[in-house]
């Protein structure tokens, strides 16, 4: 090589160097071989259940890693306990943001958890996205632009149920059952809202029941008296349970609504009895994996078989396991299409630029779409009804973005 | 019940004396050498570590009222994540609701939480040892569930959003830089006073309550108003803390003041060190960094190697950090001429 071709090929280099030297500075967490992503979870503590999600997105980044990468970088996944308390969320979200300086804070799990740091993650403005919580407010551009939910919000999910029963049933007569909290009245204000005006004639009877009741049996006889031939179960998986069992034994038949909350075969129909649970009708936008519909679905099968190699430990039957993926999946398409541009700007218009993404994990159909005004990533679901062995959906794909 | 205090130095003869008064001034030296130092970290930290430290303050103050109440005294509470989360509320509610500016809502909180623990501490004065434990428990338990209902005020469990305050009078600082500070005052203030009161003849009765409660009250003492009395301002204590950790982290919600809080109190003075009114500086360092380390050993099992911790600090400090620190200090002394 001659000195001027040498002195040429230098002065690129150098030219080059100085280039991607700014670039990889404004970039934070962000290095020529890595991408730093923080999370929070409750690995303890009372919400410990939902511990598995971050185990099983930790895993999904090691096969990652492990196929080259997202465009050459590794993912450095940063996943820290907070036990479902709000201030050591705080304290462990600052410690991501401000000491090991995460490019972004992904799947925070948690509605009181993600509201201690909301304004904290747009005042820095470092991407808060995916969020582990069904709560309605992680949508809002507008006032929180550096925020962004995932799945379909609650009260969106009621709307469809509302909707369903207006169109099909003459005559209604409403029965609720809803968990005190704000997850039960989110879903009590999308229906009411659903039922429109016709909502105070409809609702013949609500009940409630707080987490740490033992049973929800009276609440149920109560409902059976008051006349209603629709019943609208908000609860989780324990109280769906009970309530789908005593329903059963006492002869009440009306049209029996769970909220996708409790959804699982497994977890819930078949502890209930296969026959109490027939033609209860929900609202899924994931496959079930306990659902035999789905036994050689494709997506399924890759799914076990990353759970067999990266996440032996990790159980197979828990839908938890199928959503950490799918958001997991959600992301590495964010981040790929960054490109090379992994600042904590693209990242975030990146993420509100998801064009019809369909992932292996979501019901047919459903697509994930966002927008700089749309930050409701998936906003489809569909009806189904268990025939005694899975889930049926019918209906079309109800979309609420298109309402 | 432990036996430790820090009884006051009996002046009388005069080594003994000299040997009180030298020791008095090297306890003097030491807390300045400390103040100076923590002054000088608001400027050399990130502002993480500083919020970390300021946390450990606010523990710090929650800790000494607990200590007050258990350590000095002999009533063992389970029940001061209430009394900490009315003083968090009381703050979030004054300044959420009524624009009350938070400086003024901290001794609101404490002065609420001193009638709150006053009024508690009359039924309580039947109940002796476990079974106050239990009653403070129930206390524990209730709390997060009573802020749920009352939601139009504590806005359920969505809790309530706070802004962190800017520091006053235009001073060059972060906010977290003011905060560490103002924390760092209140707390060198509480522990001024909680030592001046301890260390005379309310001290004393305090303590003599808590060793015989039938020789106390043969000597005069009113054991019932003391008892009540103390638990005000145990509770008052942890009230200041609790309004300061609102105003920290800038937002409260139910499960946060949850029963494990309590337990997580009572670790705090135990490790720290009973009846010691540095121990409970000691305490709150445990309490905030100790989850922490544990979490960087082992993701898997955190809480087993915090357990670890505990018991091999139990078992090495029976006394806790504090008593250990006094052990050391007295041997030192006495092997030296």
């Amino acid at each position: 090589m001659s000195t001027r071709s040498l002195t040429l090929a230098l002065a690129l280099l150098a030219g080059l160097a100085m280039a991607a030297a700014p670039a990889l500075a404004q970039m934070p967490g962000v290095t020529a071989t890595e991408i730093k992503i923080g999370n929070t979870n409750p690995y303890s503590g009372p919400a410990s259940a939902y511990g598995t999600i971050g185990k099983v997105i930790a895993a999904y980044f090691k096969k990652v890693n492990e196929e080259g990468g997202i465009n050459g970088r590794k993912v450095n996944f940063v996943t820290l306990d907070d036990g479902y308390s709000p201030p050591k969320t705080v304290e462990m979200v600052r410690r991501l943001v401000e000491q090991d300086q995460v490019a972004l804070v992904f799947q925070t799990l948690g509605t009181p958890t993600n509201s201690a740091i909301h304004k904290y993650m747009n005042q820095q403005k470092v991407p808060h996205l995916f969020l582990a919580t069904g709560a309605t407010k992680w949508g809002d551009p507008k006032n929180f632009p550096w925020t962004m939910g995932f799945q379909p919000a609650y009260q969106t999910e009621a709307k469809i149920f509302a909707s369903y029963v207006l169109k099909n049933v003459k005559d209604p007569k409403i029965g609720i059952l809803y968990q005190n909290d704000d997850y039960g009245k989110d879903y009590l204000k999308g229906f009411k809202d659903g039922l429109g005006d016709a909502a105070k004639k409809l609702v013949v009877l609500e009940q409630t029941y707080e987490v740490t009741d033992p049973t929800v049996d009276s609440q149920i006889v109560n409902l059976k008296n008051s006349g209603a031939n629709v019943f609208f179960n908000i609860t989780i998986p324990k109280f769906a349970v009970q309530a789908i069992k005593k329903a059963h034994d006492i002869g009440w038949k009306p049209l029996h609504l769970l909220n996708n909350v409790s959804s699982s075969v497994d977890v819930v129909l078949k502890p209930a009895g296969l026959e109490a649970s027939k033609d209860l009708i929900t609202a899924l936008y994931t496959k079930d994996p306990t659902d035999p519909q789905w036994k050689n679905d494709p997506g399924m099968k890759d799914w076990l078989a990353f759970m067999q190699k990266y996440y032996p430990e990790g159980n197979t039957k828990d839908g938890f396991n199928v959503y950490g993926y799918t958001v997991a999946q959600t992301l590495v398409h964010v981040l790929k299409q960054c490109g090379n541009d992994l600042s904590r700007d693209n990242i975030m218009k990146q993420a509100a630029n998801i064009k019809d993404l369909s992932l292996p994990l979501l019901l047919p159909g459903i697509k994930i779409n966002t927008s700089p005004t749309d930050f409701y990533p998936i906003e489809q679901q569909q009806l189904a009804k268990y025939d005694g062995e899975r889930w049926a959906l019918f209906g079309e794909l109800y979309d609420a973005s298109k309402k | 019940m432990p036996e430790t205090t820090d009884a006051p130095t009996l002046a009388g003869s005069s080594p003994a004396a000299r040997a009180g008064a030298a020791s008095r001034l090297w306890r003097i030296v030491g807390f300045v050498v400390l103040f100076a130092v923590a002054l000088t970290l608001p400027f050399l930290l990130s502002n993480f570590r500083l919020f970390q430290f300021t946390l450990v303050f606010v523990y710090a103050i929650a800790l000494l009222g607990l200590n007050i109440l258990t350590g000095y005294n002999g009533q063992i509470s389970l029940g001061h994540a209430a009394f900490y989360a009315v003083g968090a509320y009381t703050t979030a509610i004054m300044i959420d609701k009524w624009d009350v500016h938070y400086a003024l809502t901290i001794p609101v909180a404490g002065v609420l939480c001193l009638v709150a623990g006053f009024l508690f501490g009359i039924p309580a004065l039947r109940l002796e040892g476990l079974y106050l434990a239990l009653a403070t428990f129930a206390l524990s338990l209730a709390v997060p569930q009573i802020l749920k209902y009352f939601e139009h005020w504590t806005g359920g469990s969505q809790g309530i959003v706070l802004n962190k305050p800017a520091p006053p009078l235009g001073l060059p600082l972060t906010p977290d830089q003011w905060l560490y500070v103002l924390s760092l005052a209140i707390l060198v203030v509480l522990f001024v006073l909680a030592s001046n009161l301890l260390a005379g003849r309310t001290g004393r009765a305090i303590v003599a309550i808590r060793d015989n409660p039938i020789a106390a009250q043969a000597m005069g003492i009113h054991t019932a108003l003391y008892k009540s009395l103390v638990f005000g301002v145990s509770a008052a204590y942890t009230g200041v803390a609790g309004a300061l950790s609102a105003i920290t982290i800038a937002f409260v919600a139910p499960d946060a003041f949850n029963v494990f809080l309590s337990i997580t109190f009572l670790v705090g003075i135990v490790v720290g060190g009973l009846a010691s009114i540095s121990g409970a500086i000691f305490g709150a360092f445990f309490i905030q960094f100790v989850p922490n380390w544990a979490q960087d050993i082992s993701k898997a099992a955190p809480w087993a190697i915090y357990g670890v911790f505990l018991i091999v600090f139990m078992y090495v400090m029976p006394r806790g950090i504090a008593g250990t620190l006094r052990l050391a200090w007295a041997r030192l002394r006495s092997r030296s001429p």
